[in-house]
């Protein structure tokens, strides 16, 4: 037997022949384990995260093999490295881009809080910007704590609805960020 | 060894600028003179074109805040000689909280972006510059910020207290 280990199935029906489950539980599969990253990095978390790409740590295994430079094709903006204010727009922009479903990693503490940069020019957090699903602590955080946080964004995107975009409570909160929502 | 002296520099502007500028120091052998907004340009234009002096090249504009002194901003002007090897420093003391003095530009393009700067974070005006807004800070923001004049830390922000931090 391999030991390579597979995307367990999620919770259903089997006969022979068959297997039942529910739509939002085989796409939530699906998205976990194909989530394409948007790296956009501005320092030295952005160096972490090379190394959480390359061999040693392997990002690949959990189907983030490619990494989309256009936020056109990305699932996940991964926000590594401290924001300036001059760049707040840049990254609203670059997240009003991406289709959805979309989520936002932040990595490390400036991205997170300001982190020790706690001056007039930087954002203190993204999320003064964008809407943030996971933050992962840490000035920078060591790779495996990039992955866990990856690992914790997979949980919830298994675990998302198939209808949360089209949600009230989600358009409210685009909204509140100032991003105009379709439909 | 530098190829010309501190004393021949002054010298040379004394021959045609006699009481119209001050020298200040000569910290680690760095020439600092003063002058006056209205000669700036000649002063500058004067140790730019002399053909025995030939600072060319304008390392840096910037300026200092000194908000003890009665003329609070100081404009700082840095020249290299690459021909002679010896670099001068020349600050001009400007009152009022919006001072004015005129664009380098006229000199140097490189002094565009340097004013740029200085503006953006002192505020000083230089007059006749081609383009003169913010170039590093966002455009929208109303201060400027390098002045000895704000709190460390705003005192109303609430996202950072200690009790958020256990301490």
């Amino acid at each position: 037997m391999s030991d390579i280990k597979l995307a367990e199935a999620p919770p259903g029906i089997q006969g022979s022949g068959f297997f039942a489950t529910s739509l939002d539980k085989a796409i939530g599969l699906a998205r976990a384990n194909s989530l394409w990253p948007l790296p956009f990095a501005t320092s030295c978390c952005g160096i972490e995260f090379m190394a959480t790409m390359a061999a040693t740590y392997d990002a690949g295994r959990f189907g983030m093999e490619r990494n989309s430079f256009s936020p056109r094709q990305a699932d996940m903006l991964m926000v590594m490295g401290t924001i300036a204010k001059k760049m707040g727009p840049v990254l609203r922009q670059v997240y009003s881009q991406m289709a959805e479903p979309r989520w936002v990693i932040a990595v490390g503490a400036c991205a997170s809080s300001g982190g020790i940069f706690d001056t007039y020019s930087v954002l203190q957090g993204i999320d003064e910007i964008i809407p943030v699903d996971v933050y992962v602590p840490g000035c920078p955080p060591r790779p495996e704590a990039i992955l866990d946080g990856v690992m914790r964004l997979q949980e919830i995107v298994k675990n998302e609805s198939l209808n949360r975009r089209q949600t009230q409570e989600y358009k409210a909160l685009l909204e509140k960020y100032g991003f105009t929502t379709h439909g | 060894m530098a190829k010309l002296s501190n004393e021949t520099i002054i010298a040379r502007l004394n021959s045609r600028f006699e009481g119209r500028f001050n020298p200040l120091e000569e910290s680690y052998g760095l020439l600092t003179l003063e002058t006056g907004k209205e000669d700036i340009l000649d002063v500058l234009e004067f140790l730019k074109t002399n053909g025995e002096l030939q600072f060319g090249y304008l390392t840096d504009i910037t300026a200092v805040h000194y908000p003890h002194l009665p003329k609070e901003f100081a404009v700082v002007y840095h020249l290299h000689s690459l021909v002679n090897g010896v670099r001068i420093r020349i600050k001009v003391f400007l009152e009022g909280s919006y001072p004015a003095i005129p664009t380098a530009t006229v000199l140097w393009n490189g002094a565009n972006w340097m004013e740029r700067e200085t503006y953006d974070f002192f505020g000083i005006q230089f007059v006749g510059h081609p383009d003169l807004r913010r170039i590093l800070n966002v455009d929208d923001m109303e201060v400027f910020p390098m002045r000895k004049e704000y709190p460390l830390e705003d005192p109303n922000r609430m996202d950072k207290k200690d009790y958020f931090f256990g301490r």
